[in-house]
């Protein structure tokens, strides 16, 4: 599918550009097609991605349509057969020298001083085009110099030449319109409403689109000169969309990360979180070497001694308790490599199939290999109909918001929300189907028109109902955003729901799962049932003779399994690769339950967790930008990660632990680099045949969709059981069913470990419809009595008319109220009373 | 207000102090002609404006009717958008017909909606006329409730409502798409033409006739007496009557309905019925034919007639039929200041070299008018000029999105070339006042 | 100074539904705050992106483009001295120092009781009665400083308090349709033909 986009389209216009004919296709603008013929039209407003506003004029050239040439700004011109265009006669460059001039003369000479010196557009147009003085003797345009518009982002008005970039952006790619031209004419100014930041989760690209050094970044202010930065292309990790980008370093510190616009992902736009993630690379309490359990304390230790007492702990228990005694819970930050080197080691050499890359947060593997998959240009195809089932892709897999936002608001495609609370989308879906949390299986029968198990469609609004029911009978494919919009409800009504929506005639899934290689994971088997290649233990137990040494013969356990036996005692040692469950699973009572109750964990990761610091064993781990491999997004498309800087201290790549703990086990995994690995991934994966060679001959930009080529392995296509209800819980209006959903700025590591957005995480509270805020009887920031079945807390409470009646909103993974405390996972649907400290109760 | 021997064809009741009422406007035959074309076909209302030669009033000049018939068949709604920010320099006659004949104005706007298949109009007040809003604002409660503007206009199926919209003071909005995005509630900035002609893609991206004040206060004349009786009146395409105001260094300056296309220069300026010669009989220096944005004529073109083709081929226009005159004690640096201080204060900021250059222009003159001139500023502002609208030729071409940054030019261009003598005295000047002063002592060493 | 209230909320209200698009109402809602205030508050302007149902950032976008929204107090007269051609030529800017001399204030300031606040505008469409000013909007035609003094003694006096209303308040008469007369708004999406137009055309697009 990406091909069809990228595929050189023959021209069906002839135009004449310079003198030379050239081909052009229909409804092409002038600009673009110029710079395809290699004849580059200057230019500040235009810029490809987003509507073309011919403001700064700097594009205007000669064009004559048959009535004499006239200077016509080359952006908003469509090209027409027998244009003739010139974009070097004196007309032209008389005008676009005079542009240059009129862009120079308010214009700063700071730029010594500027972050954007040495790649700025301006600059590099005077450098080329300017006049060598000025004939401005006026005193230039002034303005406080930079303000703070943003936790993230400054603004210098003096350098900024109004081109709308930022502010084209704000509304209408990001829908976040904060920031605005004020006042008028010369007294033109970008800024924010008094005292209303530029509070979007996509700021940092109006940084990076801004052509002047008018907006800067504050992690990156002052930091280098671009002619200092070393950069590699690279995909981030930060969520599942995986957004290309380039990083960019300076004397082995990570420095900044730009976006590259891939035509099938994210055109070029970054979250503000993947962006500034960057600074966590550097972090001062990175671990940088191997810590082992003495005396009841973690002490540094060198990695033979650490290798050596942890394959002690994996063999012991092996020998004493069998293999089905340990589990392994991570890898889905991992590269594809190290995630089959961990798969290979957990299954192929220590024989348990107690692997899982999710943390309770996710979807059953077999749901997400088993479900026709869809792209995510195939979900924003024009004139389509999607629906999301899923988290809130604003919050947790942003640029996919942004794809999303701009197929509904321009190309036509009809937007069908399924969701326990408003979401990001909701103000420009189609129908937005706001659910009682639990009852999400209902609505997607109501949805297909099958009888429903109880009389209101799961408390959706009925003329929404009516317009999604429409929207479908439009025709045309349906494609399914597919993920957890709850942890606090079991996946199972999802896995329901998904399995009723498949009903509908062509119709396909894009799995909306949390963390960046989580689909990698699955696909290499990091997964309980699973071998690399998407195929079950039987079936992929044949690929795999003569490669591993063993593979388990039945199924393991999955993270909540694995999580319930360790917390019985069943389990006696726990291997966490990268995975934190004190501050990641979802029901932290269990979690930390299962923690005492192992007699070991060994850990591998970046920085020491809550959970990690419980080890006996911390293995540090070499991080994003400090490794090489692959990496798989959320589609199946597998894209190269590289290495820019080195590991803080001994830390390793996660591969070479696995390979080394493997040696200490008495086995050779066989590979002695990253490129082994993925050769032996090729053979060893079905489902990746032939991806070396595929990765070797695309475009790194993009990367490649797995399967390659043909129907999908007959292996691949898993069958899962469909849970089925027969009942709906009850409601009751003394209680209130808890949703929990994550927001972008969390306590997770990419942002506490990340000075310049440690600020921005916003607090745990229990959120209210103003209905439930209103019968409690409090008032805004009270605390309230929360009794949910595991403690009995106080908690702040606030009004939020995203939530419903009879729900309550908690965030995960937030300072204050912590959502993970109030989780049951052994029960269907958490469901809290809350009662005010005044003594009144809700519904009393 | 004085009236040529032509029968005033829409400042007929300007002396009725009654005229801005129902009964007044009613009792003079108003709303006859509303009700003439709801008995014919829409389309036939439509040709009898577009056989009129109606050429619009606002500054361009475009055939109403002509542009009436531009809307892409078979896309609805269409929206009418009435032009009533008057406030290019030299102009007072929109204010005029909104103020005393509010009511021509409405059965004007009723009958375009009627003809082109409007759903809606609006009719945009310039917010500085609080006057003509009360005006109009009362003229259409009269209206609404007399049956003749909202749902079934004289009990027919003729419906719509004109809603009356006040501005907030920015010139640039007289621009027709400037107009659309204020009404939009947008900062008004003029969009891009082409892709955006109003006519197919207006307001809310939909279909949108603007039409000016004056262009709409004669349609209902047109549809009571026939586009062939307004033709009998006026020279080439400028027919029917039109509304000029004489202002500046004339003994009787005023607002004055003449035949269009036959009345000259010199007999409205100069004859005692109308602005009847210049202050204490001084001589003409120039004069602006039609507005701030119109470059400037001179004695000799005093004879030309007030005909649109005839001045447009004089390199000038009769834009919103504006003339100001300047007699021979003028100062033209000043008022070439005052003319380009206004479109740089005006202007948007949206485009490049108008959002710089006027205001570039405007500082250049303030130096050399303060005494800080140098001998390379003549040149420097005609090629910022020439930047702005390149070749400084009539029509203009322009770098700009609209023509405000050209028409910043105008003045410029006019007085540069006739009266350049007099910029380079002030010039000569300074440089002579730059010379004489002492130098001052510098004593190197010293911090006292 | 504040939010609008629950009067002009409702008036609000009643204005967005005579558009098309609820933006469209932004400039009467910003009159409709100046003349509740006197000047344009950033707290109204925060109630009226809730009214309308945009960003506070564009409000102040749209707010700030035109003259007319004061975003700081201004006295109870606004006088407006016409400095563009017709009135320069017939001594505008005379008048202009003159205003400046017996209010004692530069132009854009406020007299220190809060009653004037002067400023040189641009052409206010009164050319043929130059040199022109308005106090409040409303007109002074052919101005001389003698009557420039006399004017402001008698509005110091307020003896034109009936004529001229405070500084916000434009026209004194609404535009106000009855429920049985309104024709209604026609929303862009609205893709109808007018029944008056004769048989439909397959219009609808």
């Amino acid at each position: 599918m990406a091909d069809e986009t990228s595929t050189q389209v023959t021209g069906e216009l002839t135009i004449t550009l310079n003198g030379t004919q050239v081909d052009a296709r229909k409804g092409e603008l002038l600009i673009a097609a110029a710079e395809r013929h290699g004849v580059y039209i200057p230019h500040f407003c235009y810029h490809p991605r987003m509507r073309p506003v011919g403001m700064c004029r700097m594009c205007i050239v000669e064009v004559d349509t048959g009535r004499g040439p006239t200077l016509q700004p080359s952006c908003m011109l469509e090209c027409a057969e027998g244009m003739v265009v010139d974009t070097e006669s004196d007309v032209t460059s008389k005008a676009q020298d005079g542009i240059l001039e009129f862009l120079l003369i308010n214009h700063p000479l700071d730029c010594p001083v500027c972050d954007k010196g040495g790649e700025c557009p301006l600059q590099d147009q005077t450098m080329a085009y300017g006049p060598g003085e000025s004939r401005f003797v006026e005193s230039k345009r002034h303005h406080e110099k930079p303000i703070p518009i943003s936790d993230l982002v400054l603004l210098d008005r003096e350098r900024c030449i109004l081109c709308d970039r930022c502010t084209r952006f704000a509304k209408e790619v990001a829908g976040d319109p904060l920031i605005h031209f004020i006042n008028r004419g010369n007294h033109t100014e970008v800024n924010t409403f008094p005292d209303e930041p530029f509070a979007s989760y996509f700021s940092g690209n109006t940084v990076q689109i801004c052509p002047v050094g008018a907006l800067t970044a504050t992690p990156y202010r002052f930091k280098a000169r671009p002619w200092d930065l070393e950069q590699v292309e690279s995909t981030c990790q930060t969520c599942s969309v995986g957004c290309r980008v380039a990083v960019q370093s300076s004397r082995n510190e990570v420095l900044r990360y730009v976006g590259v616009d891939s035509d099938p992902v994210n055109w070029g736009w970054l979250c503000d979180k993947g962006r500034f993630a960057f600074e966590s690379v550097n972090g001062d309490e990175r671990l940088g070497e191997p810590l082992v359990r003495t005396g009841g304390e973690l002490r540094p230790a060198r990695w033979s001694e650490a290798i050596a007492s942890a394959a002690e702990v994996l063999q012991s228990t092996l020998t004493a308790h069998g293999p089905e005694a340990i589990g392994v819970i991570g890898g889905a930050r991992l590269t594809n490599e190290a995630a089959y080197a961990w798969a290979k080691l957990a299954k192929g050499v220590l024989g348990t199939d107690n692997v899982d890359a999710q943390l309770g947060d996710g979807l059953p593997a077999e749901v997400v290999l088993g479900l026709p998959s869809a792209t995510i240009d195939e979900v924003c195809a024009p004139g389509g109909t999607v629906i999301v089932l899923g988290p809130d892709t604003k919050e947790e897999l942003p640029v996919l918001f942004l794809r999303l936002r701009h197929a509904v608001l321009n190309d036509g495609v009809r937007l069908i929300e399924i969701a326990p609370t408003a979401t990001g989308l909701s103000a420009i879906a189609t129908a937005s189907l706001i659910h009682h949390p639990g009852e999400t299986a209902e609505v997607a029968r109501a949805l297909v028109g099958q009888p429903g198990l109880g009389t209101d469609a799961g408390g959706v609004n009925s003329a929404a109902l009516e317009v999604a029911r429409a929207a479908i009978a439009a025709g045309g494919p349906v494609r399914v955003v597919l993920g957890r919009a709850s942890v606090a409800e079991s996946v199972s009504w999802t896995v329901e729901a998904a399995s009723i929506l498949s009903s509908i005639p062509d119709t396909s899934f894009l799995m909306a799962l949390r963390r960046g290689n989580v689909r990698g994971a699955i696909d290499l088997g990091l997964s309980p049932g699973l071998l690399p290649g998407r195929v079950t233990l039987d079936g992929g137990r044949a690929n795999l003779s003569g490669l591993w040494p063993t593979v388990p013969a039945t199924p393991g356990m999955d993270t909540t399994a694995m999580l319930t036996a360790a917390a019985e005692g069943h389990l006696r040692t726990l291997v966490l690769v990268g995975a934190d469950p004190l501050a990641d699973f979802p029901d932290r009572d269990l979690a930390r339950r299962a923690l005492a109750g192992v007699e070991t964990i060994i850990a591998t990761d970046t920085y020491l967790t809550g959970s990690s610091s419980l080890a006996g064993v911390v293995l540090p781990a070499a991080g994003f930008a400090e490794v090489s491999g692959t990496t798989t997004n959320l589609e199946g498309r597998v894209s190269v990660l590289s290495q820019r800087v080195t590991p803080p201290g001994t830390a390793r790549s996660d591969w070479a632990i696995a390979s080394d703990l493997a040696r200490a086990l008495g086995v050779d995994l066989g590979f002695a680099s990253v490129e082994d690995i993925l050769t032996e991934i090729s053979s060893a994966a079905p489902s990746h045949a032939g991806l070396a060679d595929a990765l070797a001959s695309s475009s790194d930009t993009d990367g490649v969709v797995v399967p390659l080529s043909g129907p999908t392995p007959a292996d691949a296509l898993l069958s899962f059981t469909v849970p089925t209800s027969d009942a709906l819980l009850p409601r009751h209006s003394y209680s209130l069913r808890l949703v929990v959903g994550r927001k972008l700025y969390d306590e997770g590591t990419a942002v506490h470990h990340s000075p310049a957005m440690t600020n921005l995480p916003v607090g745990g509270a229990l959120r209210l419809n103003r209905y439930d805020f209103d019968r409690l009887g409090v008032a805004e920031g009270d605390l309230v009595r929360v009794i949910a079945p595991a403690l009995t807390i106080e908690a702040p409470v606030v009004v939020d008319p995203a939530v419903p009646r009879g729900s309550a909103g908690a965030w995960f993974n937030q300072d204050g109220l912590c959502a993970a405390d109030l989780i049951d996972i052994t029960a269907p649907l958490t469901v809290l009373q809350v009662e005010s400290l005044n003594g009144q109760g809700a519904g009393s | 207000m004085t009236v040529s021997d032509v029968a005033p064809i829409i400042t007929s009741r300007f002396a009725n102090p009654d005229a801005h009422t129902l009964s007044g406007y009613r009792a003079t035959g108003g709303y006859q002609a509303l009700a003439k074309a709801l008995s014919m076909s829409p389309e036939a209302v439509a040709n009898e404006v577009k056989e009129a030669s109606l050429l619009g009033r606002g500054g361009a000049g475009f055939p109403a009717g002509v542009k009436w018939g531009f809307c892409p068949p078979g896309v609805w709604p269409r929206y009418l958008v009435v032009n009533g920010d008057e406030s290019e320099p030299g102009t007072y006659k929109d204010r005029m017909l909104m103020e005393r004949d509010p009511h021509q104005l409405i059965e004007g706007v009723l009958l375009a909606c009627y003809a082109v298949g409007c759903g809606q109009a609006f009719l945009y007040v310039r917010g500085e006329m609080a006057l003509a809003q009360e005006r109009i604002a009362a003229a259409l409660n009269e209206a609404y409730a007399a049956g003749l503007v909202g749902r079934n206009i004289m009990g027919s199926d003729f419906s719509v409502d004109v809603i009356l919209h006040w501005g907030a003071g920015a010139y640039i909005v007289g621009e027709e798409t400037a107009l659309i995005e204020s009404l939009e509630g947008e900062r008004g900035m003029p969009r891009l033409k082409p892709p955006f002609f109003p006519a197919a893609k207006g307001l809310y991206m939909q279909p949108t006739i603007v039409n000016n004040v004056e262009t709409l206060s004669n349609v209902p004349w047109i549809v009571n007496n026939g586009a062939a009786a307004y033709n009998e009146l006026g020279a080439e395409a400028s027919r029917g009557t039109r509304m000029f105001a004489v202002s500046g260094h004339v003994k009787n300056p005023g607002v004055f309905e003449v035949e269009f296309g036959t009345t000259t220069f010199r007999d409205i300026i100069f004859d005692p019925r109308y602005a009847g010669g210049i202050l204490g009989d001084r001589a003409v220096k120039a004069f602006i034919p039609g507005g701030a944005s119109a470059p400037w004529f001179f004695e000799e073109h005093l004879d030309l007639p007030l005909e649109k083709g005839t001045v447009d081929r004089a390199g000038s226009m009769l834009g919103s039929g504006a003339i100001v005159v300047m007699d021979e004690t003028t100062d033209v640096v000043r008022a070439c200041l005052s003319l380009v201080r206004f479109f740089a204060h005006e202007s948007c900021g949206k485009c490049t070299p108008c959002r710089e250059g006027t205001t570039w222009l405007e500082r250049i003159l303030t130096r050399i008018i303060s005494g800080q001139g140098r001998p390379t500023d003549l040149d420097l502002l005609l090629d910022v000029s020439d930047n702005i609208s390149p070749g400084i030729a009539w029509p203009p071409k322009q770098t700009t999105i609209c023509p405000l940054g050209p028409s910043a030019v105008s003045p410029i261009s006019s007085a540069l070339t006739r009266f350049r003598g007099e910029f380079e005295a002030l010039i000569d000047d300074a440089v002579a006042a730059r010379t004489a002063v002492t130098p001052v002592e510098i004593t190197v060493g010293s911090h006292g | 100074m504040a939010r609008l209230t629950p009067e002009n909320e409702v008036l609000a209200r009643t204005i967005i539904g005579r558009y098309p698009v609820p933006k469209s109402a932004l400039i009467p809602l910003l009159h409709l705050a100046q003349e509740q205030d006197g000047w344009v508050t950033d707290e109204a302007m925060a109630h009226i992106a809730e009214l309308v149902g945009v960003s506070a950032a564009e409000v102040l976008g749209t707010c700030s483009f035109y003259e007319m929204f004061k975003r700081e107090p201004v006295g109870r007269y606004l006088v407006n001295i016409c400095t563009n051609i017709s009135c320069v030529l017939m001594g505008s800017d005379d008048l202009l120092s003159h205003a400046e001399q017996r209010l004692g204030v530069t132009v854009g300031e406020t007299t220190p009781d809060g009653t004037f606040t002067l400023e040189g505008v641009e052409c206010i469409a009164a050319c043929t009665e130059a040199p022109c000013l308005q106090v409040n909007y409303r007109y002074r035609y052919k101005v001389t400083p003698e009557s420039f003094d006399e004017l402001v003694d008698d509005l110091a006096a307020g003896a034109f308090a009936d004529e001229i209303p405070p500084h916000g308040t434009l026209a004194r008469v609404r535009q106000v349709i009855a429920a049985d007369r309104v024709a209604g708004a026609v929303e862009p999406t609205d893709g109808r033909q007018p029944e008056w137009m004769g048989d439909p055309d397959g219009g609808a697009s």
